[in-house]
């Protein structure tokens, strides 16, 4: 027999949340999206409405922050409505099953809903040894295809889905790649940073609910509406930045003023990311007021970019580390000892290049 | 007094727009650079005031993007100039398409490079591996524009700089597109520490007057050589119009 599928708002009501606290999140959601006013109520009725999401998250190679990052989210709604249902379908770390009854679970979902079912992936996929990771026998990169194959689409969470994150850093020895270079056939969503903020992730699942589509996605397959501003561009501290006021180093006076740590390398002003608007852990703060430079974790490769206290990048072959500010003196160096050469060599022959020119 | 008598003939090389580009781009270049270093690097003030008592960041990140129009524009331009102006500055001298540029291309390297050989190359306009080093050099201005304009699309609403946004994309973030703006800062620096020596040199060696050259646009030209300029540029003019007539 069918098992009726619950709206998110009647499983809301049923575990106890307040038509109050669902409006609440419906109207926060709507904001955050970027929605006009009217978008509240397009929500509320969606949630109200449309059955559940079948959801499967799969976890490769990452670290789960996503999900604890996800666990934080500023409202209740989110834990219940998202995390209760997602437990419901298939998610290694969420879920009561485990072993052949988790295998099991994923089968049934993938046949169940297929064509419908969201596919949320967390972490990257080795290729240089598919041995690096495996689950149940197969290796991520089958499990991708076949979970992949019966998608609605895929939502990349995270830095390792989106761009590789630490696992696809320098010398990358698991030969780990994001799913978009793994995967073609299917929409993907980049949710990018590491972790991505609890209230984007919402976001974005709250919007392939209301409005069935894909969001509005950048060049690089982030959605627009969370990741169109630089960090730098809502910050705080940007005054002194346009006023040229810096913090030199983490514990001189600038820093206790407050300044603008794009010195101490702060890479605000290179990565997009909502974290200066939604903040973390319930809006509370996010690195820059809390005095630590932004990391440029929703980047692709901000891991070698790093270090993460220069703003110049350091790079690789050359000693241990050095900036490009360093080569290049180097090099300068290095030419304007070749052109003192080569004057003095000039003027050696001097008188042999004119008496050739004069007797022409 | 030592003296020598030559015979000399006075040729109009670099035409006023070419000259004007010239002066224009290495005044971009200037303040493009020292703007540019200012934005990555700025230097250490400390003082107790609050930002909204100061701009100076915000300024020189104003001249920075105002020069880069100019500098762009001027580059554009040029490229056009590459087709309009005289033989001295047509494109065809900054690629080397035919035997005669690459066989100069050599001559200059043992020359003027590894000193193999005692007499000098001549040439009226640019040499050949002077050419090929300006079209490297053009590379890096549209590299340069493409990544500068890239980067500052986000922070403009004009459509003209949206229309490089994508290169960001597609090297990977800003976060690359920047380091590469930063790179190419130096072959600009390391082109002009060079460029200017070798105007020295030239000047030096072969006294044609290439210093004054750029500002004046005549050249000191040894008779001999204008001759044969102008028996090529003769039978140039032939061909061409031969071709015309029978394309007629």
């Amino acid at each position: 027999m069918e098992e009726k599928r619950l709206s998110v708002y009647e499983e809301c009501a049923a575990r106890g949340v307040s038509r109050r606290d669902f409006l609440k999140f419906c109207t926060t959601m709507a904001a955050w999206m970027g929605l006009q006013q009217s978008g509240a109520a397009q929500v509320a009725n969606a949630l109200e409405v449309k059955p559940r999401l079948p959801v499967v998250w799969l976890h490769l190679q990452e670290c789960t922050c996503c999900s604890e990052s996800f666990l934080r989210s500023s409202h209740p709604v989110v834990a219940t409505l998202l995390l209760d249902r997602i437990s419901l379908d298939y998610s290694e770390t969420l879920m009561a099953a485990a072993g052949h009854q988790a295998e099991a679970a994923l089968r049934d979902t993938m046949q169940k809903y297929r064509n419908e079912y969201l596919l949320m992936i967390e972490g990257s996929v080795p290729t240089a040894n598919e041995a690096c990771c495996c689950i149940g026998g197969r290796s991520a990169r089958q499990i991708v295809d076949e979970a992949a194959a019966g998608a609605r689409a895929v939502i990349a969470w995270g830095n390792c889905a989106s761009s590789g994150c630490v696992q696809a850093a320098n010398p990358n020895p698991t030969g780990a790649k994001p799913i978009h270079r793994i995967l073609r056939s299917k929409p993907i969503i980049n949710v990018q940073g590491c972790p991505p903020i609890a209230e984007v992730m919402a976001g974005i699942i709250v919007h392939m609910l209301t409005f069935e589509g894909i969001p509005q996605l950048d060049g690089l397959g982030r959605p627009k509406a969370f990741y169109s501003r630089r960090v730098h561009d809502t910050c705080y501290r940007r005054a002194n930045f346009d006023a040229g006021l810096f913090v030199e180093s983490f514990d001189d006076d600038n820093a206790n003023k407050g300044y603008c740590l794009y010195k101490v390398g702060c890479k605000g002003p290179n990565t997009y990311n909502a974290c200066g608007i939604i903040k973390w852990n319930e809006g509370v703060s996010y690195p820059i007021q809390s005095g630590h430079p932004c990391i440029g974790c929703s980047e692709a490769n901000f891991w070698d970019n790093s270090p993460f206290y220069k703003h110049n990048p350091g790079v690789k072959g050359f000693g241990i580390e050095a900036t490009a500010d360093q080569i290049g003196l180097i090099v300068g160096g290095i030419t304007v000892a070749g052109i003192a050469a080569h004057a003095v060599a000039t003027n050696i022959r001097k008188k042999q290049l004119i008496e050739n020119k004069s007797n022409e | 007094m030592r003296s020598r008598r030559l015979l000399l003939r006075e040729i109009y090389v670099w035409e006023l727009p070419v000259r004007l580009y010239h002066w224009l781009n290495a005044l971009c270049i200037v303040l493009l650079c020292l703007t540019g270093y200012a934005i990555a690097e700025p230097v250490a003030i400390l003082s107790t005031t609050e930002a909204n008592f100061s701009y100076w960041f915000g300024i020189i990140r104003f001249i920075h993007f105002a020069v880069a129009y100019v500098f762009l524009f001027n580059f554009a331009f040029r490229i056009y100039w590459g087709f309009a102006g005289n033989r001295y500055a047509n494109w065809r001298n900054y690629i080397p398409l035919k035997k005669s540029q690459w066989k100069e291309l050599f001559d200059v390297i043992r020359v003027d490079i590894l000193m193999l050989k005692n007499k000098p190359v001549d040439t009226i306009g640019h040499n050949t591996l002077a050419s090929v080093i300006y079209f490297a050099f053009f590379g890096a201005f549209a590299l340069q524009c493409i990544t500068g304009f890239g980067l500052y699309a986000k922070m403009s609403n004009a459509w003209f700089p949206k229309l490089f946004a994508w290169i960001v994309p597609l090297m990977g973030g800003d976060l690359i597109a920047r380091q590469v703006h930063h790179f190419l800062m130096w072959f600009f620096i390391l082109f002009s520490i060079i460029h200017v020596y070798l105007v020295f040199y030239h000047d030096y060696i072969e006294r044609h007057g290439v210093t004054s050259s750029m500002i004046g646009g005549w050249k000191f030209i040894e008779e001999e050589l204008a001759t044969e300029e102008e028996i090529a540029e003769t039978v140039e003019k032939i061909t061409k119009s031969v071709h015309h007539k029978e394309h007629v």
